[in-house]
């Protein structure tokens, strides 16, 4: 990706949107995201919110935003975000607002995202509704104990497919892939995040403000308590999730993929996944190969098909 | 003001036009539909200047409009039975977040079994939300009370949300006379909606319906929309007063109907109400001593007007279109804590369950009920189901052909 704003991390704004002290575990990687994404996006924005471990963050009578927020339901932030922005275009249109715009931002983790709320999501996108949408993924339910969630990476140990007898792998089932479902309706603009490169992130979020219509993010969130790993090591897990290729960083205009961050070299996955209690299995007490070739066989498919698009297979230089 | 033939859902619809409504978020449900469908056509056609969405369901719909009413629009909406049960997690959102909106319930039954006929559970369900209800029993009085409703959610000391109930097919397809004001009129009654708080519009940053997860706090937010709600009771009779000095119709929260010498008096609610008048009307040309009670605001619950009228009676006879699988008629219960403790209170309180799925009453039950009151059974508390002799052989032919057993 060509950088047209953010050319080092100098050029990033200084201005903190998001005040310290919220009661969020330490390290949240979804909280990572939050500030970026913020700082990127500027103030004058109306966060909508879905139920997840972010609506712990305006707990009365503090709110950390310089934006406003609005708390919805777990299913339907995307129908709040479409109440206000109708609002603000109403009052806009009575000369009731006051100077400038404001943006409205749905906040959901996963599995807001991809479940309950993938309802309200795919009718705001198919309505056109000029809006962000920040999808902070932490691959489960976090807020309630990390529980499987459709984004839930196969393999993963989760409250909900713990590591027993009879399922010795945790959840079954591989992750479904968000982006290309919300890619599928040709939003203007949808694009996947890592708080690891914040460059890659601020220069997707002013490349999107320039689209009217539906403006999607997701951002790979480490959780160190579900992740089951110290706090530490979040930022150095959004790192190594790009560099595995597990997380590829790219965006789609108008339906059009295009890789914005290829790693000279692919990290094999088992370097990300052995950093984490939730893939311990795969490796202790006796490695399982099986496993950890099929995650690494799905990783390699995807970059061979992802080649024509403009990536590069793993393993290969530009 | 003007006068037009029009439908309980057509009226529905002009009383939204009426209240200069900013914002119809909207699904289909049958019978409802024409509610939306009327505004549809009028705001597409510019005759109406708002704007109307088709959301995915029912809680999408109450999403968008909970958040429209927080970002300062005035806001509309309406559904029935399973939409409104539906969207039931957001009733107590927008209560909760004390937004003054008004949304209108098209009674009717929520399946199993299916009908498309009223039953008021559906919105009976919502009563402990935090929305203020009132029950309309004529086109006019959908008309008046939608206004009504506006004016008293919006008012500062209340800021609480409104359901305002019609019956579907009796009331949302029936066609009668109704009294349309001048948009003049309607307006100094109902001025444009000013949000009495900062809204989400407003520069800075606020904080709607920010995680409160302290128990105190939380049982203060409580105690606050109760308060809200009480004061609501209070404001009625002054606002609905002055709606009255304006347009010459009076809606008191109770209603009395040849009630004054009565021994013996009815309770009923919505459009049912008119058939059980005309039993009354009857009754009283027999020479019997009955008069007809019909509640007009269920939520807040008119307690002391609903004493003053029941006071020193001989007995009550509390009509139910509802029931509470495995206690009873929700009025029934509703109107026996209101009386208890009252010092002269009616000796006999009856629970009737009738006008379930649309069900007439019948001729004859407003005697059995007067009968029954005179001589009250043993178990008073039991409900007594109305239902005929021929309606029950009928039932059991139908059982037989299901090849269910007949008893
Ligand atoms: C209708 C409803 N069902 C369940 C919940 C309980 N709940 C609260 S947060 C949450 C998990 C949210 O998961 P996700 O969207 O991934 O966000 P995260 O917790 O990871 O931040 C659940 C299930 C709820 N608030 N509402
Ligand atoms: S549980 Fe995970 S997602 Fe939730 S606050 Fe903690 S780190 Fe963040």
């Amino acid at each position: 990706m060509k950088r047209e704003r953010y050319k080092s991390l100098r050029t990033l704004p200084r201005e903190e949107p998001l005040g310290p002290g919220g009661p969020l575990c330490a390290g949240c990687g979804g909280l990572l995201a939050l500030r970026l994404f913020h700082k990127a996006l500027g103030g004058n924005a109306v966060f909508v919110n879905a139920a997840g471990c972010c609506t712990l963050l305006a707990t009365y009578p503090f709110t950390p935003l310089r934006s406003s927020w609005i708390y919805t339901a777990m299913a339907s932030a995307p129908a709040g975000a479409q109440g206000v922005r109708d609002a603000l275009d109403i009052l806009a249109e009575k000369g009731k607002l006051g100077a400038g715009d404001r943006k409205v931002v749905v906040l959901t983790g996963d599995g807001a995202a991809q479940d309950i709320g993938l309802q309200s999501t795919m009718a705001a996108i198919h309505r056109g509704l000029d809006f962000y949408y920040l999808c902070y993924d932490n691959e489960a339910y976090g807020n309630t104990g990390f529980q499987t969630s459709a984004s839930t990476p196969y393999g993963s140990r989760t409250a909900t497919c713990p590591i027993a007898p009879l399922s010795p792998r945790g959840n079954p089932a591989p992750r479904r892939d968000l982006f290309e479902i919300w890619r599928a309706q040709k939003p203007p603009y949808v694009a996947t995040l890592s708080a690891a490169y914040p460059l890659d992130l601020a220069e997707k979020v002013f490349r999107a403000s320039k689209f009217a219509g539906p403006k999607l993010f997701i951002a790979l969130a480490p959780c160190p308590p579900g992740w089951d790993v110290d706090s530490e090591w979040a930022v150095e897990l959004a790192r190594l999730a790009v560099e595995t290729g597990i997380w590829p960083l790219k965006e789609a205009v108008h339906g059009e993929v295009s890789h914005t961050f290829v790693p000279r070299r692919f990290k094999p996955v088992e370097q990300y996944l052995s950093l984490q209690g939730r893939f311990r299995h795969l490796f202790e007490p006796k490695r399982d190969d099986a496993a950890i070739a099929l995650i690494q066989g799905a990783v390699d498919e995807y970059w061979k098909a992802a080649r024509p698009g403009g990536g590069r297979a793993p393993g290969e230089t530009p | 003001m003007s006068r037009a033939l029009l439908t309980g859902n057509a009226t529905a619809a002009w009383a939204a036009r009426l209240a200069a409504v900013d914002y119809v978020p909207a699904f289909p449900i049958t019978p409802q539909t024409e509610i939306i469908e009327t505004l549809a056509r009028w705001i597409h056609a510019g005759e109406m200047r708002a704007r109307i969405v088709t959301m995915d369901s029912e809680h999408s719909m109450l999403t968008a409009a909970g958040a429209a009413a927080a970002t300062g629009v005035r806001v509309f909406t309406a559904t029935s039975s399973q939409g409104l049960l539906f969207g039931f997690e957001m009733l107590y959102a927008i209560a909760g977040l004390r937004l003054p909106l008004v949304l209108v319930n098209v009674s009717r039954g929520p399946a199993h079994p299916l009908t498309l006929e009223p039953d008021h559970s559906d919105v009976l369900s919502a009563r402990d939300a935090g929305f203020l209800q009132f029950h309309a029993e004529s086109c006019q009085e959908v008309l008046d009370s939608i206004l009504i409703a506006y004016r008293l959610a919006e008012h500062e000391r209340v800021l609480l949300p409104a359901i305002v109930n019609l019956d579907g097919f009796y009331l949302s397809y029936t066609r009668e006379a109704v009294d349309l004001p001048a948009p003049e009129e309607a307006g100094a009654f109902l001025p444009a909606f000013a949000p009495a708080y900062p809204a989400l519009c407003d520069p800075g940053s606020v904080a709607f319906g920010a995680a409160v997860l302290d128990s105190s706090l939380y049982t203060y937010f409580k105690h606050q929309m109760h308060l809200a709600a009480e004061a609501a009771l209070q404001l009625y009779p002054e606002i609905a007063a002055e709606f009255a000095s304006r347009f010459g119709r009076s809606h008191a929260a109770v209603e009395p109907f040849m009630l004054d010498d009565a021994d013996y008096a009815i309770v009923m609610t919505n459009s049912f109400a008119a058939m059980g008048k005309a039993e009354v009307r009857r009754l009283r040309s027999e020479g019997k001593k009955v008069g007809l009670v019909r509640l007009r605001m269920l939520r807040p619950f008119p307690h002391a007007e609903l004493r003053r009228l029941l006071a020193g009676r001989k007995g009550v006879a509390v009509v139910d279109q509802n029931i509470s699988v495995g206690k009873g008629g929700v009025l029934f219960s509703e109107i026996s804590s209101a009386l208890y403790g009252l010092a002269d209170r009616p000796p006999v309180l009856l629970s009737f369950i009738g006008g379930l799925g649309g069900r007439r009453f019948r001729p004859g039950e407003f005697d059995a009920m007067l009968e029954r009151l005179e001589n009250p059974p043993a178990d008073t508390a039991r409900a007594c189901w109305l239902f005929t002799e021929e309606e029950a052989r009928e039932i059991e032919r139908l059982l037989a052909i299901a090849g269910g057993a007949t008893t």
